[in-house]
Parts: structure tokens; C-alpha cells; sequence
């Protein structure tokens, strides 16, 4: 039994693969990108008749790595949720998770090389939208030989797609699974984003973004812009609680306390500079203006019910108490219309302390909930398998 | 409690939309899906009962009933069923009202605290009723409010509520047809079907 137990829970073993795409890929901006490369990740293995695929869509500053540990020795950010008898149970899932175009981790993006200038895309990278990085899996779907997902999940942006692929290709997911996501951002978070691109131009070395081209690095200004961000994705009550006005060094009752340094803003100048080494100027500027433009009822006249009566597939909502940047009422704004349009919906809304950031953190009611959810799904699809 | 959902089937058409407020481990949900091909949804905020919707494939969502139902567009469902729920809401005949509001039809179901086994430990302990269908401590137990089938018709006529049908399922007294004679005394679980 133990031993079943190891083997059942073992290791996520990661297949790290790029695949570049000759055909054009036609952006919602107008723009042609002639051509574009994803780098993905891929867990578990996909079945006979091809069924039991699952699409991981990363949000904001998510890469392909997903699950496992890589050959840096480096955890995946949804590593509690994908893997081996976990939530989305890579024994029974083959699981997808590519970098989107715009970001910075290999895919085509504002660091790439400009076949039409030959210089680095920069600033000049064309805008994104939620639609695009769809577009873009949906060509990785087809080199998969992937005719439908079983499902399409997400948290928070990564939320958003999944909304995304089941109005507009309603026949290619059985299953949504949005989690900590909303129909549009609230004037609050577009103020948010627009803080942070600010804080990022502000930097005397982003050059206009063409950065690269110079040899410098808008570090501060990216550094800066995660503050805000991280800040945002975390609770009053759980900065409370983990850093309250503990002190990291100085003297809190000397006269003079000027070398008094929290323990907060130790954590969040950490955090800040650990981003800045890691993620694009650039990209951050463009993905957070995709969050910006995300508005999924637009399009049908702002009528949530109408946009959803195009969806085929079955959804799992869920919020976190917390989360402030996309709070529950966002999700039950979604769960609300799904049920007026008639979809098959469960939402979960979890009693979490982490804000924003717990769809990414260990809890035992979320990772039971997806976990039923999935397995549910996972054995439907075994019993039609030929 | 209601082991055969016989004549709460009867009461509900075949592909209508049906709401069921506090659904519980969503067997009645579940049942009546697959006998009646209803699109049901279930609201429930019990953590291993929505754990239990979920593993049988119910649409479940988290909503606590006493926060409003105000997220429910009027006559957007057929029937509204809550069963074995009422005594444990904090404004009864609030949500009465909502869910004729919601449904165009409602079915409810409730303990009847009239049934003789709890006059009979009122009566005879001088204590407050546990028995096996109302197995809760006074100071512990979500059935906030005690009344009975003679109450919950007097609420109707109070609120302009018509009750199409009334049913009383009593047990082994049911047998014997002593809860349709005299439901108060021998009829533990009351079902009503509502409309405005």
C-alpha cells in the first residue's frame, strides 16, 4: 500500500518541447505575426483517442513550467495542483501548459528578434489580447493532434482565456474551470496596472522600451511595478499575520530610527528584485494591458447571459474570500450568467486568507474541489475510452 | 425523510428549470435529473455536502440563503424546491417570498414539530424534544425555528400564498394512513407545493 501510494504520488515527470508555427496568426489588433514559436511543458500522456488533454493557461507573470521540477531544480508555480494523484491528476490527465506569445520565457515575445527589422521587437511588439494567446493555442492544439480539450483551466488572467475558448470555440472544451477571474477589470484594477507601467516608463534606463537595443534594463522600474502588484494579490490580514510590525534590523525604540527596516518591506523589496531579474519590461507592460482590454461581453452588447449562451461546455467557478483584486462578487457576477444561460456550473467560493495569490497556495477545500471536479471528469471520459 | 421523490416528481415537468435551496448532498438533484431530465441547480454551503454534489456531477453553488437571493432573476426557474430547510433559516417568510418570486412554482418541505413524538417529549421529559429526526441539543441545532404544518398554513394565508397541494409522510403511521387523518399528530415531515 505504501509503495502504491509512493508511486501513485511520485515525481511529475516534465517534456519540455518548442514548436514555431510558418502560418500567420492574425492578432485582434490587425496585425499579421508571420510567424511565432511556443515553448510548452507537457505532463502525463495522452490517450488513444486523444480525450484527456488539459490546458493550463498562465496568468500574468506565469511561464510553461508548470509542474515538477526542472533541471534548474526549480518547483512549477501550480506544483501543488498538477502532478501525480493532485488536483489535476497527471496519472489520468495529459496536461499542456505552453508560454503565451508576449511574455518572456522562450515564446515569441517583445524580446524576440523582428524578422522585419532584425533588431529585438521592444516596445514595438504588437498589442495583445485574451483572444490572441487563444488563437495561439489553438494552433498548438492542432500540432497535438488535440480535436477538443477535456478542459480548459486557469486562475485569475489564465481565468479570463478559459472564459475565452468556451464563447468563441465552444466546441473544442468539454470543461471551463475559471478560477479567481472576472468578466472585465474594475477602474481599481486598471489603476493598479497603469501604476505599475508607469513606475516601469518612469525608469531613466527604459529607453522607450527599446532597452535591449541599448544594453540597459528598466530593473528599478520592474522592480517597483511587482511591489505594487505583489501587494495587491495579498491580504491585509495575511500580511498581518506573517509580518505584522516585526522589525528585520534597526531599533524600533531608539531616539534615532532611521535603520528601523520592517520585516514587510524587507519581504516586498525582495520580492520586487527577484522579479526584476527574471521577468521582461516589456512584457509586462503588454500583458497587463491585455488585463486592461480583457472585457468578455462586449461583444454581445454587454449582455452576460447572451455571451454565454454560445458556451457548450461544463464550468467550475471559484473565488477566495480574500481576494481583492478579483474578488467572489466577480466570480458570482460569472457563476450568475452561466446559470441565467443554462450551463452546467458548480462554484466554489473558498474561506481563504491569501487575497488574490491562493489560487497559486496549498488549501485542502480548493485542491479537494478541483480535484473531484477533474476526477469526475477523468472518469467519464476512461469509461468511453475504446 | 422523503426516500421516494414519487410525488415531488409528479409535481415537476420534464426538461423545466428547477432551483433547490440548501440541496444537501444533491440526491434529490441528482434523481431528478436523471428520471425527469430537469436542468437543476442546487444551492448549499455545507462543505462536505457541496463535496458530495460535486462527486455526483450536481451543479452546485456556494450561496449562503439568509445573504438574499437577489442574484435570481424573477420567474427564471419552474419550481424552487427547499426541503427540510425552513426551520433553519433566520427570515423564513422572506425567503418564502423570494423563491415564489423565482420560481413559478415552489415546493417546500419541514419537519413538523405538531408530530406526537415530539409533543410527547415535550410533554412528558419537560425537555425540549431530541428525538432521531430532530436529533439536535437546544443550544446546538440549525432548526432555529420550531412550528408546525397548522403554522406554516396560517404564514400562506398571511402572504397571499395559494397551496396547490399539501402531502404528509409519517412514517409507519403513514401505513396505517393515521397522518392523512390527522397530519399534526402523526405527520413528521410536511410537502407543500406553493405558488403566489
Amino acid at each position: 500500500m505504501a509503495n502504491d501510494l509512493q508511486s501513485s504520488k511520485g515525481q511529475t515527470a516534465i517534456a519540455k518541447t518548442a514548436v514555431a508555427f510558418d502560418r500567420p496568426l492574425n492578432l485582434a489588433c490587425g496585425f499579421e505575426l508571420t510567424t511565432h514559436e511556443l515553448v510548452f511543458e507537457t505532463y502525463g500522456k495522452l490517450n488513444s483517442s486523444h480525450t484527456n488533454a488539459i490546458l493550463i493557461c498562465h496568468a500574468l507573470s506565469g511561464d510553461h513550467h508548470a509542474a515538477g521540477v526542472d533541471s534548474e531544480g526549480k518547483s512549477g508555480w501550480w506544483e501543488h495542483y498538477i502532478g501525480p494523484g493532485k488536483p489535476i491528476d497527471t496519472n489520468r490527465f495529459f496536461v499542456v501548459c505552453p508560454n503565451n506569445i508576449g511574455s518572456c520565457f522562450g515564446s515569441t515575445g517583445p524580446n524576440s528578434i523582428n524578422p522585419a527589422t532584425g533588431k529585438h521587437w521592444g516596445a514595438d511588439f504588437p498589442t495583445l489580447e485574451v483572444g490572441d494567446w487563444v488563437e495561439s493555442q489553438v494552433f498548438l492544439m492542432e500540432h497535438l493532434e488535440i480535436d477538443c480539450w477535456a478542459a480548459v483551466v486557469g486562475g485569475s488572467l489564465g481565468g479570463m482565456q478559459a472564459m475565452h475558448w468556451s464563447v468563441v470555440h465552444p466546441e473544442k472544451l468539454q470543461h471551463a474551470v475559471v478560477i479567481a477571474a472576472s468578466l472585465k477589470l474594475s477602474a481599481q484594477n486598471i489603476a493598479f496596472n497603469e501604476i505599475a507601467r508607469r513606475a516601469i516608463q518612469s525608469d531613466v534606463n527604459f529607453k522607450d522600451g527599446q532597452y535591449l537595443e541599448h544594453q540597459t534594463s528598466p530593473k528599478d522600474g520592474l522592480a517597483l511595478a511587482r511591489m505594487i502588484g505583489h501587494l495587491t494579490y495579498l491580504s491585509d490580514h495575511a500580511l498581518g499575520r506573517k509580518f505584522g510590525r516585526l522589525v528585520r534590523s534597526g531599533d524600533l525604540d531608539a531616539a534615532q530610527k532611521e535603520l528601523v527596516e520592517f520585516e514587510i518591506s524587507s519581504y516586498l523589496n525582495y520580492q520586487g528584485d527577484k522579479f526584476a531579474k527574471g521577468f521582461d519590461a516589456n512584457s509586462y507592460i503588454l500583458i497587463t494591458k491585455m488585463l486592461d482590454y480583457f472585457d468578455l461581453v462586449k461583444n454581445y452588447k454587454n449582455d452576460a447571459l447572451a455571451t454565454f449562451s454560445n458556451a457548450k461546455c461544463q464550468f467550475l467557478v471559484v473565488s477566495f474570500s480574500s481576494d481583492w483584486r478579483f474578488s467572489p462578487e466577480c466570480s458570482e457576477e460569472i457563476t450568475d450568467a452561466l446559470i441565467g444561460a443554462d450551463k452546467n456550473v458548480t462554484y466554489l467560493r473558498i474561506e481563504s486568507d491569501q487575497g488574490h495569490d491562493a489560487f497559486l497556495l496549498p488549501d485542502a477545500r480548493y485542491e479537494n474541489g478541483v480535484s473531484l471536479y477533474l476526477n469526475r471528469v477523468a472518469d467519464q471520459l476512461e469509461a468511453e475510452q475504446p | 425523510m422523503i426516500n421516494n421523490n414519487g410525488f415531488i416528481g409528479d409535481w415537476i415537468k420534464e426538461n423545466s428549470r428547477v432551483l433547490d435551496l440548501g440541496c444537501g448532498d444533491g440526491s434529490l438533484l441528482e434523481t431528478l435529473t436523471n428520471k425527469h431530465q430537469v436542468r437543476g441547480y442546487g444551492l448549499e454551503i455545507d462543505p462536505d455536502s457541496i463535496s458530495q454534489c460535486i462527486d455526483r456531477g450536481v451543479n452546485v453553488i456556494e450561496q449562503d440563503l439568509n445573504e438574499g437571493l437577489e442574484n435570481f432573476a424573477d420567474a427564471s426557474f419552474d419550481t424552487v424546491v427547499m426541503m427540510q430547510t425552513l426551520q433553519a433559516l433566520r427570515y423564513p417568510h422572506l425567503v418564502l417570498d423570494e423563491m415564489l418570486r423565482i420560481g413559478k412554482q415552489c415546493i417546500v418541505t419541514f419537519p413538523n414539530f405538531g408530530h406526537w413524538r415530539t409533543r410527547a417529549d415535550l410533554v412528558f421529559s419537560g425537555r425540549m424534544p431530541v428525538t432521531k429526526r430532530l436529533s439536535y441539543q437546544w443550544y446546538d441545532t440549525p432548526n432555529i425555528h420550531f412550528f408546525t404544518y397548522k403554522d406554516f398554513e396560517a404564514l400562506c394565508v398571511e402572504r397571499n400564498i395559494d397551496i396547490v397541494n399539501r402531502n404528509f409522510v409519517g412514517g409507519r403511521a403513514s401505513d396505517l394512513g393515521l397522518d392523512s387523518i390527522w397530519p399534526n399528530l402523526f405527520a413528521h415531515t410536511a410537502v407543500y407545493r406553493l405558488s403566489k
